[in-house]
């Protein structure tokens, strides 16, 4: 219910962050992957809209800069809401790298887990601010 | 060597697994690091460990299995150091899920960490346990849970709440225990907590419909000034987005007011005004506050009548659907789907809109816009809208056609007004994407043009011209052929013109051109390639003069590799070659298919119906002949007209078979009416089919003769499914007649007698009505009763189905017959007769022969 998955892919199709919040198996995951990078890929941002049917759910996805960030949502979720989520989230982690790149994202993957498991728990949207989000984060830092 | 890999950073193996330059390079690397892990896991070493899960996770997150690292993360959970408890709780919910046995280890781990006096760690404990628990562990840890929801830190108190929602999801019936900490989160005042409580209550509402009723009553109000308060609120930074403080906390409120508001007017009636106050306040040009507007319609939409609301909301929705953005055009169509349940007539205003929606360019919204489109149709729109859709059918793309055909076909076939203009669609639709249309579709197709016999000169011509233009749809070629071979002398000779069509010229040699091109068109498979045989049968009956040229197209198919069309051209060729004489009558003119059967057969999804409307399959051959069996398929239609009687003589239909049958002679005769050869051997034939497993053509043969219905010799000959002879009972009420000719017995054994009753029409002398009358003189049941007959050839004989198949003991059934003497009043009547039945499965046979009919008969 609410958020199945939230992926981060780049335009190559290599996936950067994958947090999954029900079970599917490896192969399952990575046809899964593969099936819908290519359906965003080959949509044309300007002219379509950023909500993509596949299969029994949706995936409500946006891109920046080199990655596309892909939320897979059950039929009766809020589209729009979702899409302002990611936004959100690219906000955080923007304010906490300071103008977040995918290299970031990739060297420090731990840190992007957590602050994502911070905002979402078990599908669901837990923390919208992000002081409350990163204060965790940031009191981790202080103590290594 | 190993301890050295196992020395490097996170960040050095993402660099190498970067740096490779090919997928063998990858595997390379990560199968080098993955060795280097597992010595480094059985060697225990404390200080890498975390680094080493690290590196795990990566290499899951690239799809390699790691589950020799679920261990690790156990021990990582049981360490005392905040950053490898961090890290093995990350682990564990990426590497593991809720099914694995391992996770019952942790679960103590787990209750130590709940209970810890740091609060982050009991932050993280109660993360992994929301993310991941199975019902056992939600069962042993609720307690701990519900302790928490009331934690002094807000923080905890999140995460509580919904790990909460986990464990109801899991153990619904813990619900109980949580409804109460859940009504007072709903007064908090801490963003976090307020969002996660709500959700809370949400799937309290939906797991349990008494904390649905408690919250209604006692929350409602609260909620609805939390919802105010938040709507009126000074900017504040920490939640504000784009303008908007916490558009999140405005939707899950809404969504809650949702739940609460459906069904209950009173519920209803409280929120109304703040749903009115977000509704018309909340600005639109920002994505958060459509966001809201689009939570806010689809509230209203689900809450009890309310006129002004459902207005101002079929108002949002149309601006949305003019947006030039498309998400918001996607979301309104959305929403329209659901609003159509509640009032119609708006949608129905926006239906230009919606079809313009059809034509877009993105995928997503054309889908959504055919359906919607699909669900507005009634009978005052169907036409305009199905020549749109008609229209763009031709310039879509390849995937979307599929969906359009169906949906364009369906709806034609729903909303028809009139015939004529239902075949017109229909034969575009074809004309254009037939390759996509489906098998019943078409058969449908037919069964209407049947049935409509003044259009069938249109219908034909326009086939005809359609043929010319798009021959590479298949399912167009088909339909064309099957009714250039029905209706091909109303194509030839202009008949039932119309007055909007324009005169066309086909000469017999072009119809003929047209199925031969059919069968030679290297992309038409059997199917096609069947009908089209049998349609040039048709034209050579029809039209005599090009007999010799059909016979020899036809005779080019005589050593295809394909069964069916070897077998069918053998049979036509022979038809039109040496029997001239029935060809006519076995190529008549099909009877009016009825449509109320065919479309509750299609209902009910007969595969009979199937093959044999469409003629063009095979149809199965059934082997065993029941005089009583009722016609079980789709044949047995042409019970609306009488068919006309065919000519078959027994003399044909053996040379059919010619090569099969194994007996010299005999010519197999029961049932129904025409002269046959009777000869000493025919109960050599009737031998074989009374056998339990009759070898199937000779079963066929006498099923074919059982049966009589000229509908079924047409096309499927040799194949022809058992029938009553039935079907030309043109007797009815006989048994009223007094007897007047004495009553024979006609045989008797020690299990059996049978007794015939005899009455005649005054004005047919020459015909006898016979009742037989079977009667069991065992005690024990007759089962799956068969009687059969046979005359020479003076007479003619028909039997009618017996009214049962069993007998009980000392039982009676009747069966009815008729016998039409020729030579009536030189030759008296004989009759070989056979009885077959079963008692406790085993199978009797008795036969014998009739000699004392009374001599006036």
């Amino acid at each position: 219910m609410g958020i199945r998955f939230i992926l981060m892919v780049n335009k190559q199709g290599q996936t950067r962050l994958a947090q999954y919040y029900e079970w599917l198996t490896l192969e399952e995951r990575r046809a899964l992957e593969g099936e819908i990078v290519r359906k965003c890929l080959a949509r044309n941002d300007q002219q379509q809209c950023s909500f993509v049917e596949h299969r029994n759910y949706k995936i409500v996805y946006r891109r920046y800069a080199s990655l596309f960030f892909m939320v897979g949502v059950d039929d009766d979720e809020n589209e729009l809401a979702i899409l302002e989520f990611i936004h959100l989230l690219v906000e955080t982690m923007d304010k906490h790298f300071g103008n977040v790149c995918e290299l970031d994202i990739m060297f420090h993957l731990e840190k992007a887990h957590f602050m994502l498991e911070e905002m979402v728990m078990n599908g669901c949207i837990v923390e919208t601010s992000k002081a409350n989000i990163l204060s965790p984060i940031q009191l981790m830092d202080k103590a290594h | 060597m190993d301890t050295f890999f196992s020395g490097t950073r996170l960040s050095d193996m993402i660099r190498a697994i970067r740096a490779s330059k090919t997928a063998a390079e990858e595997r390379a690397v990560v199968r080098k690091e993955c060795a280097a892990i597992r010595a480094s896991i059985n060697e225990n070493e404390q200080d890498y460990r975390h680094r080493d899960l690290a590196k795990l996770m990566f290499i899951h997150m690239l799809g390699y299995p790691t589950h020799f690292g679920q261990m690790e993360c156990l021990k990582l959970i049981a360490s005392t150091g905040f950053p490898e408890k961090r890290i093995g709780y990350l682990g564990l919910m990426l590497l593991l899920d809720e099914r694995q046995e391992v996770l019952m280890l942790v679960t103590n781990s787990l209750k130590q960490d709940l209970n810890h006096t740091n609060q982050y760690i009991v932050g993280l404990a109660l993360c992994a346990l929301g993310n991941i628990c199975s019902a056992e562990m939600a069962r042993d840890l609720a307690p701990e849970v519900e302790r928490l929801l009331q934690f002094r830190d807000p923080n905890i108190r999140k995460k509580a709440a919904l790990c909460a929602i986990r464990i109801i999801r899991k153990v619904p019936d813990l619900s109980e225990n949580f409804t109460n900490p859940a009504a007072s989160l709903l007064k908090e005042k801490h963003h976090g907590v307020l969002i996660t409580g709500v959700h809370l209550c949400t799937e309290i509402c939906i797991v349990s419909p008494e904390a649905l009723e408690y919250f209604r009553k006692k929350c409602t109000e609260g909620l609805v000034k939390t919802l105010r308060g938040i709507a009126n609120s000074p900017y504040s930074p920490e939640y504000d987005v784009a303008g908007i403080t916490d558009p999140f906390l405005h939707i899950r409120l809404l969504k809650l007011l949702r739940i609460l508001g459906q069904g209950d007017a009173e519920a209803s009636d409280r929120m109304n005004d703040i749903l009115a106050q977000v509704a018309s306040k909340t600005e639109s040009n920002k994505n958060a506050g459509n966001a809201i507007l689009y939570e806010c319609v689809q509230t209203i939409m689900s809450i009890e009548e309310n006129g002004g609301l459902r207005v101002l909301a079929i108002n949002i929705l149309g601006k949305f659907l003019s947006n030039r953005d498309n998400n918001i055009r996607y979301v309104a169509l959305n929403m329209l789907m659901r609003a159509l349940t509640v009032d119609s007539k708006a949608v129905q205003r926006h239906r230009a809109t919606i079809l313009e929606c059809v034509k877009d360019s993105d995928a997503s919204i054309q889908k959504r816009a055919l359906e919607l489109i699909y669900l507005l149709v009634n009978e005052n729109n169907v036409k305009p809208l199905a020549k749109e859709l008609i229209e763009y059918l031709e310039v879509s793309e390849q995937d979307f056609k599929g969906d359009l055909t169906a949906k364009i076909c369906s709806i034609v076939e729903k909303f028809a007004p009139e015939k004529i203009w239902y075949i017109d669609q229909m034969l575009k639709v074809l004309s254009e994407a037939g390759n996509y249309v489906k098998e019943d579709v078409w058969h449908a197709l037919i069964v209407v043009i049947t049935n409509a016999p003044d259009l069938h000169g249109y219908t034909v011509r326009a086939l005809y011209r359609a043929l010319h233009t798009s021959c590479e749809q298949e399912t167009l070629v088909r339909v064309a052929i099957w009714c250039i071979g029905e209706y091909a002398d109303l194509l030839v000779n202009n008949n039932g013109m119309l007055e909007l069509e324009e005169p066309i010229t086909v000469t017999e040699s072009d119809a003929v051109d047209v199925v031969e091109t059919a069968i030679k068109h290297h992309t038409s498979d059997v199917t096609t390639k069947a009908m089209a045989l049998i349609a040039l049968l048709k034209i050579s009956s029809r039209f005599p003069s090009c007999s010799e040229r059909v016979k020899s197209i036809i005779g080019q198919n005589k050593g295809s590799f394909v069964l069916e069309l070897q077998q069918r051209s053998m049979e036509f060729s022979s038809v039109i070659q040496k029997h001239q004489n029935i060809r006519s009558s076995l190529v008549e003119r099909m009877p009016v298919l009825d449509e109320a059967t065919f479309s509750g057969r299609r209902a009910g999804s007969l595969p009979t119906a199937v093959s044999t409307s469409g003629k063009s399959s095979l149809s199965i051959p059934n082997g065993v002949v029941k005089a009583a069996a009722p016609l079980v398929d789709l044949l047995d239609l042409s019970s609306d007209d009488a068919p006309a009687p065919t000519s078959s003589s027994a003399n044909f239909l053996q040379d059919l078979l010619g090569v099969d049958l194994t007996q010299p002679s005999p010519h197999p005769v029961s049932g129904t009416m025409q002269p046959s050869k009777a000869g000493a051997d025919i109960l050599l034939d009737l031998l074989s089919v009374g056998s339990p497993a009759p070898s199937s053509i000779n079963g066929d043969l006498l099923s074919v003769h059982a049966k009589n219905a000229p509908v079924a010799t047409n096309d499927t000959i040799l194949s022809s499914p058992t029938a009553p002879s039935s079907m030309m009972d043109l007797l009815d009420g006989f048994e009223d007649k007094v007897p007047i000719y004495p009553s024979i017995v006609a045989f008797e054994s020690s299990t059996l007698k049978i007794e015939f009753n005899f009455t005649k029409q005054p004005e047919n002398p020459q015909a006898t009505d016979i009742v037989a009358s079977f009667t069991n003189l065992t005690p024990n049941v007759f089962t799956d009763f068969l009687f059969q007959a046979a005359v020479p050839k003076f007479l003619q004989l028909h039997l009618d189905p017996s009214s049962s198949n069993s007998l009980t003991a000392n039982g009676n059934i009747k069966q009815t017959m008729r016998v039409t003497n020729s030579q009536h009043g030189k030759k008296p009547m004989v009759m070989r007769m056979r009885v077959g039945y079963k008692i406790d499965g085993k199978d009797m046979l008795e036969e014998g022969q009739i000699n004392n009919f009374p001599r006036e008969l």
